[in-house]
């Protein structure tokens, strides 16, 4: 009789520390979206990585995940607690978008090109490519003003980045949404086709 | 050969050595290209001509960048290793090849955009009335400043500091005596909360201590603890100033709002 009303208890701490992580992870407080594992922590305490795996169950169901992006970029096997609190936990989509969903996302087929070749590009070159380089490269099947709107539109959301020697790099964003690896596999497979 | 004319010599194979690294490294090339033992060895050919200190920086610089290189060249061979590595003619004959909307299709299967939300509060709209309210039409702001002549007079060090013109101690000596009184406000607590601390009994004595200690947490004097859930403000001394380069932490500006309202409440709830 003494343990019903104990995991009620428990059940009932856990929802309101869902709660409470779903709004942090939702909403946008900083310049970038997501929460730091450190914000979790002092949020809801040291158990946040099992408040955060409570709610990566829920939101399966609705075909989204909380993604874990840790600073080191390659995700440990077993991350220490320090690892945690320095990674940034986001809400992605766990399935894929269908062609006909290309539009909710709200950009053009050949802006989801510009932004596929940019990061297959800058991945071949192990993480950095000279911009005129790129530029060049999408200039082929592009017009020049698509190009130039689009890159730095990818800057501006955090896709890509650029330093002052005109270097393209993967930004936080391709990190956190795009399966690099998947990608390249993809791509590959995609010459047997074409 | 005048040591004269193969110390210019060496100077001009230094710095063909540095230009050489550093398009290595600026253009992604393959760092194997570089010969780094041929490099090394033109180095140690020319380094016992080296007497002036010019010199021998140049020298250095030659030496780091190679290092810089031999660097690139690790990275290189694990990035190989690893699964993601492809040839970069191979991707850019492939992008060459799919059409655009092919290349749209792969990524669309890969890409799971983030999910974020922008909405406003009931409070955030509660704020934002508020501030429209109490804010004067702009012919009213930004009227000029009217001119009231007066006759000459000498002013004196008292008007000049009743007008903030002058500062009655030195700004930095200011800043000291607000940290000395923060840390002793703190106690063993270690914080103190933030209104409790910028607080006084005018609101204009309460802005300006609140524009000090924005310097004090500017400064590394001491940082705030902001709990957004709670809604809560902290102020933490340190026992040392940290300089801003050695700050671990990525520096951020937060907008506190003091405003008359705010310190009325404030004054209420202390019971004034």
């Amino acid at each position: 009789m003494e343990r019903k009303p104990r995991s009620l208890k428990r059940k009932t701490y856990y929802a309101m520390k869902m709660k409470r992580a779903v709004h942090l992870l939702f909403y946008k407080r900083h310049s970038k979206p997501g929460v730091k594992g450190w914000e979790l922590r002092r949020a809801l305490g040291p158990d946040y990585p099992k408040v955060i795996s409570l709610i990566d169950d829920y939101l399966e169901k609705l075909d989204l995940k909380v993604n874990t992006i840790f600073e080191e970029g390659t995700p440990p096997e077993k991350p220490t607690r320090e690892q945690l609190d320095k990674a940034r936990f986001y809400v992605t989509l766990r399935g894929s978008l269908t062609p006909k969903e290309e539009k909710l996302v709200g950009l053009r087929i050949d802006d989801i090109a510009i932004l596929a070749i940019s990061i297959a590009y800058i991945i071949s070159k192990r993480g950095k490519a000279p911009r005129k380089d790129l530029e060049d490269l999408l200039r082929k099947k592009m017009p020049g003003w698509r190009v130039d709107l689009n890159i730095n539109r990818y800057i501006r959301s955090g896709y890509l980045s650029e330093d002052e020697n005109g270097q393209l790099y993967l930004d936080w964003r391709t990190r956190a949404e795009v399966d690099q690896k998947a990608l390249i596999n993809l791509l590959l497979e995609s010459e047997v086709l074409s | 050969m005048s040591i004269k004319k193969r110390r210019s010599l060496g100077r001009e194979e230094l710095k063909r050595i540095i230009d050489l690294c550093r398009s290595v490294d600026i253009k992604g090339l393959n760092p194997f290209l570089v010969d780094v033992e041929d490099l090394v060895t033109i180095i140690k050919e020319y380094f016992p001509d080296w007497k002036e200190t010019w010199d021998l920086c140049l020298d250095a610089e030659a030496l780091n960048e190679i290092a810089s290189v031999v660097n690139l060249q690790s990275e290189w061979v694990k990035h190989r290793a690893t699964s993601l590595y492809m040839d970069p003619f191979l991707i850019e004959e492939k992008l060459h090849i799919l059409k655009a909307e092919n290349i749209a299709q792969i990524f669309l299967k890969i890409w799971h955009p983030l999910i974020e939300f922008e909405q406003i509060s009931i409070h955030s709209i509660g704020e934002a009335t508020k501030y429209w309210k109490s804010l004067l039409p702009l012919d009213e702001r930004w009227q000029e400043t009217s001119i009231v002549e007066r006759e000459l007079e000498r002013a004196t060090r008292k008007d000049l500091i009743e007008q903030k013109i002058l500062a009655e101690e030195s700004f930095s000596a200011e800043l000291e005596s607000l940290w000395e009184e923060l840390k002793h406000k703190v106690g063993n607590y270690g914080k103190v909360r933030y209104w409790d601390f910028i607080g006084a009994d005018t609101y204009q004595e309460t802005v300006m201590r609140a524009y000090l200690t924005s310097f004090l947490i500017t400064y590394g004097y001491a940082t705030l603890e902001i709990y957004p859930l709670e809604e809560e403000i902290f102020i933490k001394p340190f026992e040392k100033p940290i300089p801003i380069q050695k700050m671990k932490q990525q520096l951020a500006s937060f907008p506190i709002s003091i405003s008359l309202e705010e310190w009325v409440r404030w004054r209420e709830n202390q019971g004034a």
